[in-house]
């Protein structure tokens, strides 16, 4: 860029300004620069002239750059003679001396949270979260009670299709990692008890933990990353493409279409999972025990047999749906809270997540009192 | 910018004998097309027909399994990335669906490209961005929605906005008329022919809309089974004998939109 895109004389009262060259995007920076100074310079002038005969080629910066040097020369009544403009410009110059009329209002002050704004905020939040779990609650039993009464209503395809694949799909991950939790556990009961001189108790330990709550919990929390996040991510995306209004107008209620089979998938899979989950991790114990500890397969499972009754696994298995529920609506309640843009449905699906794990535990702990208060 | 030193008769847009095979199903055979600097191309042919799938074979989102893309004399596919880069500064894509970004407002959507390839005051691109959304007839106010708070017809304008953020030397439009008005479409033939003539702008333009067919392009090609079956101007279309070509142009809706055509065009010429 040799030439100067704009230059400025003086003379006496009046300034001219010559214009050449490219006003274009590529100049823009510049030229707003040049634009600015100009009229810094013009402060004193009574009448300004410009002459836009050597322009090159002229875009709808240049266009809108020109249109801004004449308007903050003319704020106060001065005059502003535009030039030798090549008429083949004049729509487009007239495009710019079109735009940017209306003020924008400035933008509303950012109030800066208090604390009370803010727990009244997360009060609401709070409460909004209580009020539609319990709604789409509700709404799962209405679906389930029609149903009910007219059974070939229900979608078995769609819900073998989530069982598989929150199910089945699920089983080798869930293997491997109950298999290492119940060796870590066996490991650390090892290294700890052996200075009592209690090994023999690390059955008890490994086995009434697993069964009571290390098995669902870890199984759980397993779940609510892996398919209550993609529940919640694939409802939201249903949602921001108004696929579920579609499903809404057809006379097609949502959560009996979309949200029971994921739910009853859950509930189904939740306590199968458990289960195996449970006996991968006394294996990885007795394993452990074996190689680790020096005790016989055989004396392991004799001393298991000791330690463990059916109430324990019962304890343990008995929150399994309960904990798939609560993942299910959590999930669909987050899935359901998208709005329309990506921003949404990635943090709809991290609270989602965040949201059931939290509050599988909380569960948990409310089960294991109930299960002290009832002596089991 | 440098631009790539190119004759001034050479066609911006050249095709030749591009094949495009999605999911084992060839989409295009063989297909050759010119598209001449400064000038309107009307690229129309049934539903499903492959229009979108060139579009993004050109653009450089889709493979080809064989044939020559060159836009702006570069081939594409042995472009350094550079000189990738520098073509696509200078082109801007409308997709059918809009493809705003909606974790972003209207106004930072249009300065996103902005936000990359200059280096703007912010209180420039402000204007600038304003004034693209004004040109393409949305107030001001639309300036800090989100896209998921638009009507369908905002959505394309926004989206025709932020395509011409950079002022580029050619534009791809996808549709940019269906789900629009027909006055709001008809608004926006007269802004695509306003900048196309004020800025040399060269469009591509996908289009079902004859009202745009007549009113703005130079030319018009007509796609069918994977190849360009004719192009030419409205003559060679209403000539042609092909039965579907027959159909669309020749047609009962077609014969109302060229009336109201050379309806208005009466009223301009009185
Ligand atoms: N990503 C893709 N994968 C496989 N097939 C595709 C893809 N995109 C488009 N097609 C197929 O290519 C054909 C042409 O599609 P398209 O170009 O979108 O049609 P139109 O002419 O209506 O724009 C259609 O038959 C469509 O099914
Ligand atoms: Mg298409």
């Amino acid at each position: 860029m040799s030439e100067a895109l704009l230059t400025t004389v003086a003379r006496g009262d009046r300034l001219e300004l010559a214009a050449a060259g490219a006003w274009t995007v590529d100049c823009a920076s510049d030229l707003e620069t040049l634009v600015d100074a100009a009229v810094a310079q013009a402060k004193s002038v009574k009448s300004v002239a410009i002459n836009m005969a050597n322009v090159e080629r002229l875009d709808t910066f240049g266009a809108w750059l020109l249109e801004r040097l004449v308007r903050d020369f003319s704020t106060d009544g001065r005059g502003i003679d535009v030039v030798g403009l090549p008429p083949r410009y004049n729509d487009l110059v007239h495009e710019a001396q079109q735009s940017n009329r209306k003020q924008p209002e400035a933008p509303s002050e950012d109030i800066v949270d208090t604390a009370a704004m803010l727990l009244r905020r997360a009060g609401r939040m709070f409460l909004r979260d209580i009020t539609l779990t319990v709604q789409l609650f509700g709404q799962l039993v209405m679906a389930i009670l029609r149903i009910a009464r007219n059974p070939r209503t229900f979608r078995f395809t769609s819900m073998v299709h989530h069982l598989d694949r929150v199910g089945w799909r699920a089983v080798p991950i869930v293997l491997l990692i109950t298999f290492l939790i119940g060796c870590i556990i066996a490991q650390q009961s090892l290294f700890h008890f052996r200075k009592f001189g209690a090994d023999v108790y690390v059955v008890d330990m490994v086995g009434i933990l697993v069964l009571r709550e290390i098995g669902v919990l870890i199984v759980a929390v397993m779940i609510a990353g892996r398919s209550g996040s993609s529940y919640t991510a694939e409802l939201g995306s249903m949602k921001m493409r108004e696929e579920i209004d579609a499903l809404q107008t057809m006379g097609l209620d949502p959560v009996e279409v979309l949200i029971l089979p994921r739910i009853l998938a859950l509930v189904i899979a939740l306590p199968a999972l458990s289960f195996l989950g449970s006996m991968a991790a006394l294996y990885g114990g007795g394993m452990v025990c074996w190689l680790y500890g020096g005790m016989s397969p055989e004396i392991f499972l004799s001393r298991l047999q000791e330690a463990i009754s059916l109430d324990h696994f019962e304890v343990g298995i008995s929150k399994a749906p309960f904990m798939a529920l609560i993942i299910g609506i959590i999930a669909s309640v987050e899935g359901l809270a998208v709005k329309g843009s990506a921003e949404s449905l990635g943090l709809q699906t991290t609270a989602s997540v965040v949201k059931s794990i939290f509050l599988v535990i909380v569960l948990d702990g409310i089960f294991a009192m109930f299960f002290a208060a009832i002596g089991k | 910018m440098a631009a790539p030193a190119q004759a001034p008769n050479q066609p911006i847009i050249r095709v030749k004998d591009v094949e495009v095979v999605l999911n084992d199903r060839k989409i295009l055979n063989k297909l050759t097309l010119d598209v001449k600097r400064g000038e309107v191309l009307g690229f129309v042919g049934g539903s499903g027909q492959g229009k979108t799938v060139l579009m993004r074979t050109i653009i450089g989102l889709l493979p080809k399994v064989s044939g020559i893309i060159e836009v702006f004399g570069v081939d594409l596919d042995k472009a350094s990335e550079q000189e990738r880069h520098a073509v696509e500064r200078r082109w801007g894509v409308l997709f059918q669906q809009g493809a705003l970004f909606s974790s972003l407002t209207c106004i930072q959507n249009v300065q996103f490209p902005m936000r990359e390839y200059l280096n703007l005051s912010p209180r420039l691109m402000d204007e600038i961005a304003i004034a693209k959304l004004e040109m393409v007839g949305l107030k001001a106010d639309v300036r800090d929605k989100y896209p998921a708070e638009l009507s369908g017809g905002m959505i394309k304008r926004v989206a025709l906005a932020r395509a011409l953020a950079l002022d580029p030397e050619i534009v791809f439009l996808d549709e940019p008329t269906s789900g629009l008005d027909p006055i709001g479409a008809g608004d926006f033939d007269e802004l695509i022919r306003t900048l196309q003539q004020t800025l040399g702008l060269t469009v591509y333009m996908v289009t079902h809309d004859l009202d745009s067919l007549h009113a703005i392009c130079d030319r018009i090609a007509v796609l069918s089974d994977g190849k360009v079956i004719v192009e030419g101007n409205m003559d060679v279309m209403l000539a042609c004998d092909h039965p579907w070509v027959k159909e669309y142009f020749r047609g009962k809706r077609s014969r109302a939109a060229g009336m109201a055509h050379h309806r208005a065009n009466d009223l301009v010429a009185s």
